[in-house]
């Protein structure tokens, strides 16, 4: 005999989660470099308050005393032997801007 | 004899060692397939019948000569596009690579092509694999053989949909939260997301670099077994690969009279559909009747892991993708002025929304102020639901599964809520949060004679398990052998 | 003064190692732009890191050399931000398990020994190169340097001033160096120093705000850069202005420290632990053959030369501030006990012709066995000392044998009493004059007529013994 539980989605819990604002917005563009419309940034907006509220829940969940997940596998590591035959050409035949053997972008102002 | 679009790869492999066909009428029976049906469906994004009839003739000279004589050797195969090729261009479905080569191949590739199979194109995706219905495909969207109106799932929709469609035997796909599981479930093919760390991921186009794998997708269990035993194994390339091997021979369908199976009753309720839910209890119905011990059991952290898996994904989903800057390869944005142009409008141009969306979501759980509440929080929910999945398994050899809440959805049915296609992702997700093996089979239709899938979840590394238990439930059901009838065929490639 | 300055460092170092930190590429400096790139070290799609394992090695050897406590379980974090000299616009580096922590170098100051903290010692990997094309108003990326393996050396604010900044970076060089771990040239960026400086008024327990410099590239620039740093910091607070803290390159060629613009958006580097490479489990067993694998460390070698060698602390002190030298030095002592000597000849000539042919240390062209040769020739009358002088730079300029060249080209001095005895008496028939001068009490004809039968010698007898036989020939 089969036991049904709780729903999972219906159940969730709704908190109240941080708010995007146009603000935030903008920054996480800025850290992503990208640049949305005005259009765009409504919908973006509203998509990722509600997929924000949903990752909250998330916080429900206590995780005090257990250490962050990591590989089991440790110390893969090689010799210190040249392996690589270098291809210039073959490396640099994707790139939109090459000059003198040196990929170009416009000037850097440091 | 059977058409040869129908056969199983190892079927075909079989055939041309036994001089039954040549590796040429296996290319051109396949290449017949794509010209007629790929028109509508759109399974691939490119595909190369010169390339792949040149190499067809020195294959069947080696398998003439016996230098070659493995599982795939002569067998047409195609791979998702966001796996590296050298002979063919690698986009992503993205805007961002659209005219990209690689410079190398994916170890994957190469293990192939060692093998003797014949590469014939690349497969449609959701970009950059972030998606669960190829519609975020910047060439356009994949359509399901079964009902066009449908989609065939993601991101590996034109993998699925391919070998559904017998435009290809097997394919390669990519899963990192369900991506080669769902298609194969809306599609009512047979796929392997295997354990993490088991196929090396060099030459796969990252996206989230702590679940991301390619696995096989095919027909049938023994094909998935095949591809996924030329594909598996130790690679000086991928520092996160383990040397235990995958040994083919320990796949048999006799394993399953000791199993002891667990449904976890989360499964079994809340947005799941009726025809979804009988499936499954029939299959475990099935497995009971070829001698396993099937039992419901508990796993309330579950529900923690579409919220875990969406931030680590995002998380690093935004860091992988931050080398697309229009500087060393990819789309570069006209007219920059400044090189602050460049990143900012190449990126806003090469990214599709779906992209965009969720780049911004792992800046957000990255940022400084946010990164212990968020990504912290959640590699501690995976360490927990890794716990809790290693306490079933003291109980039980495999974990029973829907693979997706419902069939195949409609096209564009989530166009306007994303959060509604993440959630349902809520089978899949916990499996690569744990870095297990999991295992998508069709187990059943639904009343639109859409195919349901099961999805069998083992202990790590144990795909034999997993991959014997699905063998045994093949031996006594014959979802499998339906293939979804093609009445809109045309010459219209 | 009422004001006191406060200074931590940063410095970066290229390893000496054959390869990249995580691809197969050449690590070897000067080489065409984008020839050593693969598609790792250039962020290419697909592309995974592996690690050198070597670079554990050298940073552990670090650690044990500078007293620090040695993580061990360490693993890589990516700090992400966008730059077009970081092709996977994230740098693989180490912020929440570096590999070496709490450790101290120490420094001699006026005032006595004193320990600088070292605060961590993490890996990571370098960016590529920017050129500024005038020209064209564009810049261009060269790759080749991406991926060369780091460590970053993070110390205390324990500093007070340039001199201690100095002593400690010329320590820190020495153990590199020692250690085989770099070469720290500084002229090719392979030690590069981050200045991190505030002033307080004297007394004050609280920093204050701090500015820091990059990428200083010699000890002038070092010493330069504090001097006027601090003064425009004092120069300001004396004002009543504030100290903004922020970046600022310095411009040697103008002798000013100006401030850079920030890269364009607030650092937020987004810090997360690196996905695609696994911790480092770093055993006893490890750290033991690394630690028994370590040379001899300057300040031990400087006790043990001034000890069992007998050497000044002097001697000893510039003996071992090079490592190739001190090796030199202790290859030779191998051969013959004559420390005192053999110190001298390296102090002296060795020096002063390496610097005037301009050879790195690295590369001396005389053997051990050279030196002694002409050390011994010396002390046996064959040579006398200009003699020596010379045969040691023909050494050193062409490789001769010191002995056959000797032989060869006539230098031996005369041993032959008899043939000096011949010589004294011509000498004396054809100065009469001087001779009786001499006899008469004038001292100083003793000196020409000495000069004259080493002349009539060709230079070539032992002085002592001319004068020796003058002296019983003429009473």
């Amino acid at each position: 005999m089969l036991l049904l539980g709780q729903p999972i989605i219906s159940n969730l819990f709704w908190g109240e989660a941080m708010k995007i604002d146009n603000s935030l917005l903008i920054q996480l563009e800025s850290l992503s470099k990208i640049e949305l419309s005005e259009s765009e940034r409504e919908l973006a907006r509203k998509d990722l308050q509600s997929i924000l509220n949903f990752i909250d829940t998330l916080s429900e969940l206590t995780t005090d005393g257990f250490e962050e997940s990591t590989s089991e596998i440790v110390n893969s590591v090689r010799e210190d032997a040249v392996t690589a035959a270098p291809d210039r050409e073959a490396i640099m035949q994707n790139a939109p801007s090459v000059k003198e053997g040196f990929f170009a972008v416009p000037k850097v102002i440091e | 004899m059977k058409k040869i679009c129908d056969m199983t790869a190892v079927e075909i492999s079989t055939a041309i060692k036994a001089k039954e066909i040549t590796v040429t009428e296996a290319v051109l029976a396949f290449f017949d397939e794509i010209n007629k049906y790929d028109g509508i469906l759109h399974c691939f994004n490119c595909t190369d019948k010169d390339k792949a009839l040149k190499r067809a003739v020195e294959i069947q000279k080696k398998i003439d000569r016996k230098e070659l004589t493995g599982l795939l050797a002569g067998v047409p195969v195609a791979v998702k596009d966001n796996i590296l090729t050298k002979d063919f261009p690698t986009t992503c479905s993205s805007k961002m690579l659209n005219d990209f080569i690689s410079p190398y191949n994916a170890t994957v590739i190469e293990r192939l092509l060692n093998e003797g199979a014949i590469l014939i194109g690349k497969l449609n995706m959701d970009e950059f694999a972030m998606g669960s219905t190829t519609e975020s495909s910047y060439s356009g969207l994949t359509r399901n053989p079964w009902d066009i109106s449908k989609v065939p799932g993601g991101s590996s929709g034109g993998s699925a949909a391919c070998v559904s469609a017998r435009l290809s035997p097997v394919s390669l796909g990519t899963d990192t939260g369900g991506s080669i599981r769902q298609p194969c479930s809306f599609c009512g093919v047979s796929g392997l997301k295997p354990t993490y760390g088991s196929v090396s991921r060099y030459g796969l186009v990252a996206y989230a670099s702590s679940f991301d794998q390619i696995g096989p997708i095919a027909k049938d269990v023994d094909d998935c077994a095949a591809l996924y035993s030329v594909i598996c194994g130790k690679d000086g390339h991928d520092s996160t690969v383990s040397d235990i091997g995958f040994d083919f021979k320990k796949v048999s369908a006799d394993n399953i009279s000791k199993m002891r199976i667990g449904i976890p009753e989360q499964f079994l309720c809340g947005e799941i559909s009726e025809d979804v839910k009988n499936a499954i209890l029939k299959s475990a119905e099935v497995f009971k009747y070829s001698g396993a011990e099937v039992e419901v059991f508990s796993m309330p952290i579950l529900k923690y892991a579409v919220p875990a898996y969406y931030i680590i994904a995002c998380a690093q989903a935004s860091s992988n993708l931050a080398r697309y800057d229009g500087v060393k390869f990819g789309f570069r944005a006209e007219d920059c002025n400044s090189l602050q142009e460049v990143f900012i409008n190449s990126r806003s141009q090469g990214f599709g929304m779906e992209v965009k969306r969720r780049i911004m979501l792992g800046s957000f759980v990255l940022s400084s102020g946010f990164y212990e509440a968020y990504y912290k929080k959640a590699l501690k929910a995976k360490r927990l639901i890794e716990n809790e999945f290693l306490k079933a398994f003291e109980k039980f050899d495999i974990i029973l599964s829907p693979v997706s809440p419902t069939t195949a959805n409609k096209i564009g049915e989530f166009a306007d809520n994303p959060l509604g296609m993440y959630l349902g992702d809520i089978y899949t997700v916990p499996v690569n949060l744990a870095g297990l093996p999991a295992f998508s089979c069709p187990c059943g239709f639904d009343k639109n004679n859409m195919p349901i899938g099961m999805q069998l979840i083992g202990k790590h590394f144990k795909e034999e398990e997993i991959l014997s238990a699905a063998k045994a439930f093949q031996n006594v059901t014959d979802f499998r052998k339906r293939a979804p009838e093609l009445s809109f065929g045309g010459e219209s490639i | 003064m009422k004001w006191e300055t406060v200074i931590g460092l940063e410095v970066h170092t290229e390893l000496a190692t054959n390869t990249k930190i995580f691809c197969g590429c050449s690590a070897k400096f000067g080489a065409e732009a984008n020839t050593d790139i693969c598609e790792v070290c250039t962020g290419m799609p697909g592309a995974l890191p592996v690690l050198n394992k070597k670079v554990v090695e050298y940073a552990i050897k670090t650690g044990i050399a500078t007293n620090c406590e040695i993580t061990r379980y360490t693993r890589f974090d990516r700090k992400n931000y966008f730059y077009p000299d970081l092709p996977k616009a994230y740098q693989i580096s180490q912020l929440y398990l570096p590999i070496c922590h709490d450790g101290y170098i120490r420094i001699d100051t006026p005032e006595g020994k004193k320990a600088i903290k070292i605060h961590e010692i993490h890996m990571e990997e370098d960016a590529g190169k920017l050129i500024h094309d005038k020209e064209e108003n564009c810049t261009l990326i060269d790759f080749n340097r991406c991926g060369i393996p780091l460590l970053e050396i993070v110390t205390e604010a324990d500093f007070r001033n340039a001199d201690e900044v100095i002593a400690f970076v010329e320590k820190l060089r020495e153990i590199l160096q020692y250690t085989g771990v770099s070469d720290c040239k500084m002229q090719e960026g392979s030690l590069r120093v981050d200045v991190n400086l505030s002033v307080r008024l004297k007394g004050q327990e609280d920093f204050g705000t701090r500015t820091e410099m990059k990428n200083l590239n010699s000890f002038h620039e070092i010493r330069r850069a504090i001097s006027y740093e601090e003064k425009r910091q004092i120069e300001l607070l004396e004002k009543g202005k504030k100290v903004l803290q922020q970046t600022r390159r310095w411009d040697n060629a103008k002798g000013v420290s100006v401030s850079m613009r920030s890269k364009e958006d607030a650092k937020d580097y987004k810090y997360f632990p690196e996905p695609d490479l696994p911790a480092i489990q770093i055993t006893d067993e490890m750290l033991e053959s690394i630690k028994a694998s370590m040379p001899e460390l300057p300040e031990s070698k400087r006790k043990r030369y001034t000890d069992t060698f007998g050497l000044s602390e002097y001697d000893a002190q510039l003996l071992t501030s090079d490592v190739y030298i001190s090796e030199f030095f202790e290859n030779t002592v191998s051969l013959s006990s004559d420390c005192k000597e053999i110190a001298n000849w390296i102090l002296g000539e060795l020096l002063r012709l390496l610097k005037e042919n301009c050879i790195e240390t690295k590369s001396i062209p005389v053997t051990p066995k050279n030196l002694i040769d002409i050390i011994q020739m010396v002390k046996e009358n064959k040579i006398n000392r200009t003699t020596a002088k010379e045969v040691f730079e023909k050494v050193f300029t062409e490789s001769v044998e010191p002995i056959k060249y000797v032989q060869d080209n006539n230098l031996l001095l005369i041993t032959d009493f008899s043939r000096i005895k011949s010589v004294v008496e011509e000498v004396i028939r054809d100065n009469e004059k001087s001779v009786s001068d001499y006899k008469s009490g004038k001292t100083s004809a003793f000196g020409f007529i000495v000069g004259q039968t080493m002349k009539a010698l060709n230079g070539k007898a032992p002085v002592q013994e001319v004068q020796k036989i003058l002296k019983e020939r003429l009473g």
